[in-house]
């Protein structure tokens, strides 16, 4: 045979085919949140209709919530009757949800994995683009609009076109203070943020198979910055283990890992397109403008490109062509959001600080993804050194990662983010973000400004 | 959903590429728990100053610019997978999106809120910039049934294509998931024999 990874799950989900193109995909696990599945909730009731299979759907309350005081009413009133609604919308529909003051509330990409809703082989969607994240335990996780959310609660399934496909081999062994992070900000750079649209991308090579879970979960999870429908990576031994402290999940322990070791991509199975890249080749990134495509290594300098939306976007950034970033004082440092608030996310940033006093004028915040990271934080004392370097530490949710919910970066202010997306406005109207790994990210804490992870650890 | 009919109408130009819907809707918009009103809120921040006054360089400001097309530069609408932004540019008055390249995500929001994403290439793009650039009352004309974008006045025609399914369902304003509700049973017997690891 000559499949791919995502033929072979593919397959194994199309329930019809409608047309030559369209078919009926069945859907082994739907995640909900709180701001893409009010309208289709509303959709349910409006047409009379049941969930179909309530065992499949699981919610979680993470975009509004407050990070501060979690424990009391939300104080914003739009915010708040969100989330009741999806409170009240999973209680008359009977759907399991972790809401806010769930002990396993978090992130929905966070909480899926940690739970063991995220199994190799199954088909995985949520309102929310980032559902990409679980493509790193080799199965088929994509974003959907609200209409979608609709069909998946209504039938279980989505009417879906079979995305092209794409494999990407990063070969080769990472440079000390080179991260996952980094591998995935420097692949967006070289194709762009429209490299790969239409396609389904397979991450393949030594450098990946090299990576931790949660490293893979943070390639995969910014594959739709580039465009991709999705991001996968072939399971292995790894992706068991982890796998193996959440049995309880698993129906029948044995055959599923028999089948999770056979799924690999035939060594005969073409792509619609492959690219290479060379693991020695990649160095800490950092993003200047206001898409996750531009994107340099952090001792370069901003490129002298011009056009209309390259100049919009330095005009907004408060940059200017050819300027290099290293050493410009930054405002504050947000670690968190569904790329890098895991546990390993905590404790590498842990472990960098320790003993060391963040910058006087930067206010550093650590949110992690889930209230289960956040105990473990606190379990092994991560939380202690952070807070002992004057982080904050809050508690989990999307928080800063979008101008949402209260934690937002003031007009005008740049913020080194460990989340995905700089978009204009994203962590608020004016918010200047620049993208990088939680190392760089913490080494900016404790500087106050852009520094080259490589150059302070050799110090 | 309504029926997609022929249009005829100005059209309103963004040349700008990458247009994420963090900008078509900025996320604080988003609190709504219905489908009506977004139009308001549509490229908020591009739209207004912090004082929520019109931005008069703005096109959406501009009086010369009206009509149910936008046409913007290439990966239109990539980022979040927020509908909100199909609701918003429709709940607006838009009908027609016209760009060389379209994020996937909002584009099948797009078909699923009768609202048509037409992909052209680099270079029509490029036309059809040009001809409202020197004439902003260029009329311009949408068949969805011949699968054509024309421009009468500047002898401009373009063929574009659209997946059959999806033609059939904005023509017929047919609803997808009343189709798959239909389609429950079919889907429950694959359930019973689908086995997940
Ligand atoms: S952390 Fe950010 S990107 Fe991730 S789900 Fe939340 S808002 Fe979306």
């Amino acid at each position: 045979m000559n499949q791919t990874i995502f033929d072979k799950i593919w397959d194994r989900h199309v329930v019809e085919k409608i047309d030559d193109k369209q078919v009926i995909l069945y859907i082994d696990q739907h995640f909900i949140h709180e701001v893409t599945s009010p309208q289709a909730f509303e959709g349910l009731r409006k047409r009379k209709v049941s969930v179909f299979n309530k065992e499949r759907t699981l919610g979680t309350a993470d975009h509004n919530v407050p990070t501060l005081n979690q424990d009391q009413p939300i104080k914003d009133p739009l915010s708040k009757k969100q989330v009741d609604q999806l409170t009240n919308n999973c209680e008359e529909f009977d759907v399991k949800l972790y809401d806010l003051v769930h002990p396993k509330q978090g992130i929905v990409h966070v909480i899926g994995p940690e739970q063991g809703l995220t199994r190799p082989g199954m088909t995985i969607v949520c309102g929310d683009s980032h559902t990409s994240t679980h493509g790193a335990f080799g199965c088929i996780a994509f974003g959907i609009g609200t209409s979608e959310v609709e069909q998946v609660l209504a039938s279980q399934s989505v009417l879906q076109v079979k995305p092209k496909q794409m494999r990407i081999n990063i070969n080769g062994t990472l440079y000390p203070g080179v991260g996952a992070k980094d591998v995935i900000l420097y692949i967006i750079s070289k194709l762009g943020v429209g490299g790969a649209t239409g396609h389904f991308v397979e991450y393949a090579g030594s450098t990946i198979e090299n990576m931790s879970m949660e490293g893979r979960m943070t390639v995969c999870n910014m594959s739709i910055e580039m465009g991709a429908r999705g991001g996968l990576i072939a399971p292995d031994k790894k992706t068991i283990d982890y796998l193996s402290t959440r049995k309880d999940k698993v129906k029948d322990w044995e055959l599923s890992t028999e089948y999770w070791n056979g799924l690999k991509t035939d060594s005969t199975a073409s792509f619609d397109a492959e690219y290479n890249f060379d693991a020695a080749k990649i160095a800490p990134m950092i993003t200047y403008g206001t898409n996750p495509g531009m994107g340099i290594k952090i001792d370069q300098s901003i490129p002298e490109l011009s056009g209309e939306s390259f100049e919009k976007s330095l005009n907004y950034m408060g940059l200017a062509p050819g300027q290099n970033l290293l050493n410009m004082p930054i405002d504050y440092v947000f670690i968190g959001s569904c790329t890098n608030s895991r546990i390993e996310d905590l404790r590498e940033v842990a472990q960098f600080v320790k003993g060391k006093k963040k910058a006087k004028d930067v206010f550093v915040f650590v949110v992690p993804g889930s209230q289960e990271v956040s105990r473990q934080a606190k379990e092994e004392g991560l939380d202690k050194i952070l807070e002992e370097a004057g982080f904050e530490m809050r508690g989990a949710g999307c928080s800063a990662c979008l101008g949402m919910n209260e934690d937002k970066i003031p007009a005008g202010k740049y913020c080194v983010s460990t989340s995905n997306r700089n978009f204009e406005g994203r962590q608020g109207p004016g918010a200047r973000t620049l993208l990088v790994s939680p190392l760089t990210a913490a080494a900016a804490a404790i500087a106050g400004k852009i520094v080259d992870v490589r150059k302070v650890e050799m110090a | 959903m309504k029926k997609f009919t022929n249009i005829s109408s100005q059209a309103v130009p963004i040349p700008m590429e990458d247009i994420d819907t963090d900008q078509i809707i900025p996320a604080r918009f988003l609190k709504s728990t219905s489908r009506a009103g977004f139009g308001a809120n549509l490229f908020r921040d591009w739209r207004y100053d912090q004082n929520d006054q019109p931005k008069k360089d703005f096109v959406l400001n501009n009086d010369t610019y009206s009509g149910s097309i936008l046409v913007c530069g290439k990966n239109f609408g990539c980022g979040s997978s927020r509908e909100h932004a199909a609701w918003a540019l429709g709940d607006y008055g838009f009908r027609v999106v016209v760009s060389s390249f379209f994020a996937d995500i909002f584009k099948n929001n797009a078909l699923n809120n009768g609202l048509l994403p037409i992909t052209v290439s680099q270079e029509q793009l490029h036309t059809i910039f040009k001809i409202i650039e020197s004439d902003a009352a260029a009329t311009f004309d949408v068949s969805l049934i011949n699968q054509k974008f024309t421009c009468p006045s500047e002898q401009l025609t373009i063929d574009f294509s659209i997946d059959p399914f999806k033609k059939t369902c904005l023509l017929e304003g047919m609803d997808t998931i009343d189709f798959l509700i239909s389609k429950r049973e079919t889907i429950r017997e694959f359930e019973s024999r689908h086995l997940v690891y």
